[in-house]
């Protein structure tokens, strides 16, 4: 089902393709190596540091702060009905990074680095067919419980 | 190990060529750089092909030009690493030449992009992320350079005055090439005032898109000295390096490290430091990279590069002048043609054939060709002895 992450997928075949259900149901995973430990976001089937093969899902916090940002006004074909979009780099607090949207919740001129940010799952309602993302909002922020099952 | 000597070159007019397939546009610049090395085609080993293949409708490009140009059935390969193509079809012609199996090697950078819209282009370069987890969100190959220009501008304080006046000065050498896109000086204001890309870059910080062709002519120190005589050019520093694919996995956002990299293993292998290098070429696909080039380069210290641009360093006159062909900027960008033009100016350069962009005394001068977004990185060092 990773066919379900992002509003343009190019890559629906992975093994870790149980992160679009988890992030369906509210929550943001990333991987955990069952031999060494290394956790990584992006979660990753194949331990980067020991290259064991085994991993299992641990729950991110999905608090972080600004690395960098850009509003991107020339789209790619696919987004072009969402220009301007503002899109951000954020560290995570346990360990990785990620790049995603911002959200409602913040107001595009207060965009900074160093800003704390929460990471929250979301579904684009629109979408006729499942498809989820996750936001870069206001700390504090609830995680949507989209559709619990 | 033999020296490689550059023994001829050639390079068609960067631009919107819809008059020309890319096979014709390789042929344009094969001719040129036959008649500029006054050798018979015999001669010729191999063709390598730098291109990229996704923005051709011509699948397997290397079959197509080989044929074209009447080369037949001598060998004929593609190297691929996105806008860095062409460099990886140089350093694969030393290796060539190095190991003994072949003598002579053409080396031909191509690439018709117009056959694509923007949004297209756009999307495709996206792509050149991540893109499980990063092209999802809309992401684009401007808006990557633009987040290194954020971070750079918040960490030493690069203004976007000193963004344009790098698109400035390529404009101003590009105005004096004729075979660059742009021939014509800009205004900063005029560039300031240029629609909005990916912030703080707008139309003016990118380089465009283009077609176009460029050839050059490589042979054992034998050959070379037997054709291309005194006015041989030598290939005598290679520098390779990657960096990851994925920003995400970059601890640091100011810098490419594989430029680092590969500067260093140049200059090393060529004998040279920074402080030699009389002219530069340097991928100034945004304003942005040509500013942390002269600083992952040696050009300047790490943080000055804003400064170093301010301060004129990079005009014929300053302490390194670079891209005085006017640059991916002016010139534009046919992505597998790139890195075989820079390599084509720096000749001319060391040869004293650039008319009123003729850097004063150049002997050794140097390449700096980047695929995508640093994942990869040629530097190369070439001499006139």
């Amino acid at each position: 089902m990773f066919e379900w992450f992002g509003k343009v997928s190019y890559c629906p075949h992975t093994k870790v393709a149980e992160f679009a259900r988890h992030l369906k149901n509210g929550r943001l995973m990333g991987s955990r190596c069952t031999d060494c430990g290394q956790i990584s976001f992006p979660p990753r089937a194949d331990c980067p540091t020991c290259r064991h093969g085994e991993f299992e899902y641990t729950e991110m916090s999905g608090k972080g702060i600004v690395m960098t940002h850009t509003t991107i006004d020339a789209a790619p074909a696919g987004f072009e009905d969402d220009v301007p979009f503002h899109l951000g780099v954020v560290d995570l607090e346990e360990t990785g990074r990620l790049l995603a949207s911002f959200g409602e919740t913040i107001d595009p001129a207060e965009i900074a680095i160093d800003m704390p940010i929460q990471v929250v799952p979301r579904m684009f309602e629109e979408s006729e067919t499942i498809k989820v993302h996750y936001t870069l909002e206001k700390p504090g922020t609830t995680w949507v419980k989209v559709d619990p099952d | 190990m033999t020296r490689v000597g550059i023994i001829g070159i050639g390079h068609t007019v960067f631009g919107r060529r819809s008059d020309a397939t890319v096979q014709e546009l390789a042929f344009e610049a094969y001719r040129d750089a036959l008649t500029d090395a006054k050798m018979d085609p015999e001669l010729i080993d191999a063709t390598i092909i730098g291109s990229v293949p996704e923005y051709h409708k011509q699948r397997s490009l290397p079959g197509v030009i080989q044929e074209y140009l009447g080369l037949n059935p001598r060998p004929t390969w593609l190297t691929e690493v996105a806008c860095a193509s062409g460099s990886a079809a140089l350093r694969t012609a030393w290796m060539s030449i190095n190991s003994g199996m072949h003598e002579v090697v053409a080396v031909i950078g191509c690439q018709k992009m117009t056959e694509l819209t923007t949004p297209e282009i756009l999307a495709l370069m996206g792509r050149v992320g991540d893109v499980q987890w990063e092209s999802v969100f809309g992401t684009t190959f401007p808006g990557y350079y633009a987040m290194f220009a954020q971070r750079h501008r918040h960490e030493y304080g690069t203004s976007a005055d000193q963004l344009t006046a790098v698109a400035v000065k390529n404009h101003f050498y590009g105005a004096s090439n004729p075979k660059a896109l742009f021939q014509k000086e800009i205004t900063v204001q005029k560039a300031q005032e240029s629609d909005p890309v990916a912030s703080p870059l707008n139309v003016y910080d990118c380089c465009a898109n283009a077609d176009g062709a460029a050839v050059t002519i490589l042979a054992s120190e034998g050959k070379a000295r037997e054709i291309g005589g005194d006015r041989t050019v030598w290939l005598d520093g290679l520098g390779c390096a990657t960096a990851s694919m994925s920003v995400l996995r970059r601890p640091e956002l100011t810098s490419l490290p594989s430029a680092r990299e590969a500067a260093d293993q140049a200059y090393k292998m060529a004998g040279v430091s920074a402080t030699d290098i009389k002219v530069a070429e340097v991928h100034d696909c945004f304003t942005i990279a040509e500013i942390m080039a002269y600083e992952d380069l040696g050009f300047c210290p790490k943080g000055q590069g804003g400064a170093f641009i301010a301060e004129r360093q990079s005009y014929i006159g300053g302490s390194t002048p670079v891209n005085v062909d006017g640059g991916l900027k002016a010139k534009g960008h046919p992505i597998g043609a790139t890195g075989v033009s820079m390599t084509y100016e720096i000749v001319s350069q060391l040869r004293g054939e650039c008319g009123p962009r003729q850097v004063p005394g150049a002997d050794i001068g140097l390449t700096h060709n980047v695929g995508g977004i640093g994942q990869y990185c040629f530097v190369h060092v070439l001499r006139r002895d």
